[in-house]
């Protein structure tokens, strides 16, 4: 076996190849009984409320988790190579790895302080 | 003290042993054969799905003392084949205002994505298969827990878009519940997994296991263990965390709109996710395949050896399914800023906190802050463990104490305050006491007291 990448296609096939059939099966067997109160947004039995152009407005919060996420898991990334590379850099390692992770503290008070980790 | 001082001197030894650790030899695996083993995970996944619900429901009737599913086949075993074909024969409602496309395609991108990250689990030893030498792991790659994290992050996909096409309001409730929660826990699940990296020097899950031959690393990152564990339930949308779902408050949240076959993938896609995190969890703290100290020493490595290792794989899996059952038995869901205040307040700094000692650590094992040894008991300890557990002690106790005083200060103060009492019915609805809040007696309407003359004729009547 040369690439180790065939294997993960492979099982991304097979798991493609059953959701698919399963599905497809479904919607081929299943009954279709047209009802016009079906094919409305559930809520719990009241009348559904009325969708916003284009899905409407979402909460800046949900943004902000977004963006606090890219920052933090870039950091988290950067740390996965200093760790396994450890051994090898030596005392530079561990120096350079505790500077960072005071930068990103900076970053994280700063962030705290302000009020971007509240959620309400 | 004595015992840390045994950590402080045996856990180093133990781990130093565990260095430069062969990866998985896929040299005689022709295509064929991976193809057949790619067969097996995709078998074993579903199978243990279809038991998997079954223990589940079975295992929650027994704490809630009632019996459970029993009535398809023996002990009610093909419970969860019966459900599936029924929802196979089920009618698939689309609703008129969802985007048909996303729709259809949210619930294959769950399926699809959530049988990937099994393939570099390592499952048990080099066995013979077919008269070819292979290790019972699909593939291995330098950055295999990488590719596991990733699949993760593709496989949000599919609950995001699953709540947004639904054009309805509580499955896109449920998606943007979903997503923030899965990304603020996966920083903090990324972070846990440094500590293993920084033991094991490799990401490679068949090298991580090398390394964890003498000593699981669940002892010498037991702290990365728990935030693991914690994170992996946030992950998996799970109780005490099933706030994406949870059913009192956003009906089911992101399938809500889905019915029959295209509910069922969703539902198999959560299911195959706690056996991931759960296997994932093994490789990186419970050593995976590897058999149980005690019986690992027997017959020199005889259970470590071929097939052992899916057996002791399996056990580990199901002992975290059994941990997912029991928290769903006996917690109940968390609050939503309670979640997130937990995971960014709490997990992330501590966990930061935490891969700085271990590196610490690390580097004095390392030997590069300082040579010196000093004799206890007739052993020899490093001096650098030894002042850094000293420091953390110390540390500790700093927090400790800080921490103690403000919960007393915060005590004082709230014992002060005046209590403030609300109307539970000034707007017009009844609205439950906050903490520290009392109620005020309502001021009795007409329409309440003829309301209780009705109740007491009754009660006279019998």
């Amino acid at each position: 076996m040369s690439n180790p990448y065939v294997p993960l296609f492979i099982l991304l096939a097979l798991g493609f190849g059953f959701a698919a059939l399963s599905v497809g099966t479904s919607l081929v067997v299943g009954p279709k009984r047209y009802n016009r109160a079906k094919a409305e947004a559930y809520e719990c039995g009241i009348q559904p409320s009325p969708r916003a152009e284009g899905g409407g407005r979402v909460p800046i919060k949900y943004f902000l988790t977004a963006m606090l996420f890219i920052i933090f898991d870039i950091e988290s990334i950067f740390l996965f190579p200093f760790a396994v590379a450890f051994d090898q850099l030596g005392l530079f390692a561990l120096v350079e790895m505790v500077l960072f992770i005071i930068t990103v503290f900076v970053a994280y008070a700063y962030v705290w302080k302000r009020g971007g980790l509240e959620w309400d | 003290m004595s015992a840390l001082l045994t950590v402080a001197h045996g856990i180093p030894a133990l781990l130093a042993e565990g260095k430069d650790n062969p990866s998985a030899d896929f040299s005689d695996t022709p295509l064929w054969i991976t193809v057949i083993k790619a067969l097996f995970i995709f078998v074993y996944l579903l199978v243990s799905t279809l038991i998997v619900i079954w223990f589940e429901r079975r295992v929650i009737g027994r704490m809630q003392q009632r019996p459970g599913p029993n009535r398809n086949g023996p002990f009610g075993l093909l419970q969860s084949l019966a459900d599936g074909m029924k929802s196979m024969l089920k009618e698939d409602v689309r609703p008129k205002a969802a985007d048909a496309l996303v729709f259809t395609i949210a619930p294959l991108i769950t399926a699809t994505m959530c049988f990937i990250a099994f393939a570099i689990m390592p499952m048990g030893g080099e066995v013979n298969l077919f008269g070819h030498r292979t290790p019972l792991q699909l593939t291995d790659t330098p950055v295999a827990v990488l590719l596991v994290l990733a699949i993760a992050g593709v496989g949000i996909y599919g609950i995001v878009l699953a709540g947004w096409s639904s054009g309805s309001t509580y499955p896109l409730l449920g998606g943007l519940r979903a997503s923030a929660q899965m990304i603020s826990y996966e920083i903090a699940m990324g972070l846990s997994l440094v500590a293993v990296f920084l033991y094991s020097g490799s990401m490679s899950t068949s090298q991580i296991i090398g390394a964890q031959k003498n000593l699981w690393f669940i002892v010498p990152a037991f702290f990365s263990f728990f935030v693991y564990v914690i994170t992996m339930t946030g992950e998996t949308n799970r109780l005490p965390f099933d706030l994406a779902e949870g059913e009192g408050e956003i009906v089911g949240g992101y399938f809500t709109e889905y019915s029959g076959m295209r509910f069922a993938m969703f539902f198999l896609g959560e299911y195959i996710n706690m056996f991931t995190v759960a296997a994932l969890a093994t490789t990186m703290f419970l050593g995976g395949p590897l058999a149980p100290p005690g019986i690992a020493a027997i017959n020199d490595g005889m259970f470590n050896e071929g097939w052992w290792g899916l057996l002791w794989f399996t056990i580990k899996l199901w002992l975290f399914m059994f941990m997912f059952v029991w928290l769903r038995g006996s917690l109940p869901r968390v609050r939503y800023d309670q979640f997130m205040k937990f995971g960014w307040k709490f997990l992330i700094p501590a966990t930061l906190v935490w891969v700085v000692l271990v590196a610490f650590f690390r580097g004095a094992q390392n030997g590069w802050l300082g040579e010196g040894g000093v004799n206890f008991f007739g052993r020899t300890f490093p001096v650098a463990s030894l002042a850094l557990v000293g420091v953390v002690a110390v540390g500790a106790l700093i927090v400790g104490w800080w921490w103690d005083s403000r919960a007393a200060a915060k005590e004082a103060a709230a014992a002060d305050a005046p209590q403030s009492s609300i109307d539970p019915f000034a707007g017009g609805h009844p609205v439950p006491p906050l903490p520290g809040q009392t109620l005020a007696e309502p001021t009795r309407t007409a329409a309440a007291i003829r309301s209780e003359a009705v109740t007491d004729k009754e009660a006279i009547r019998g």
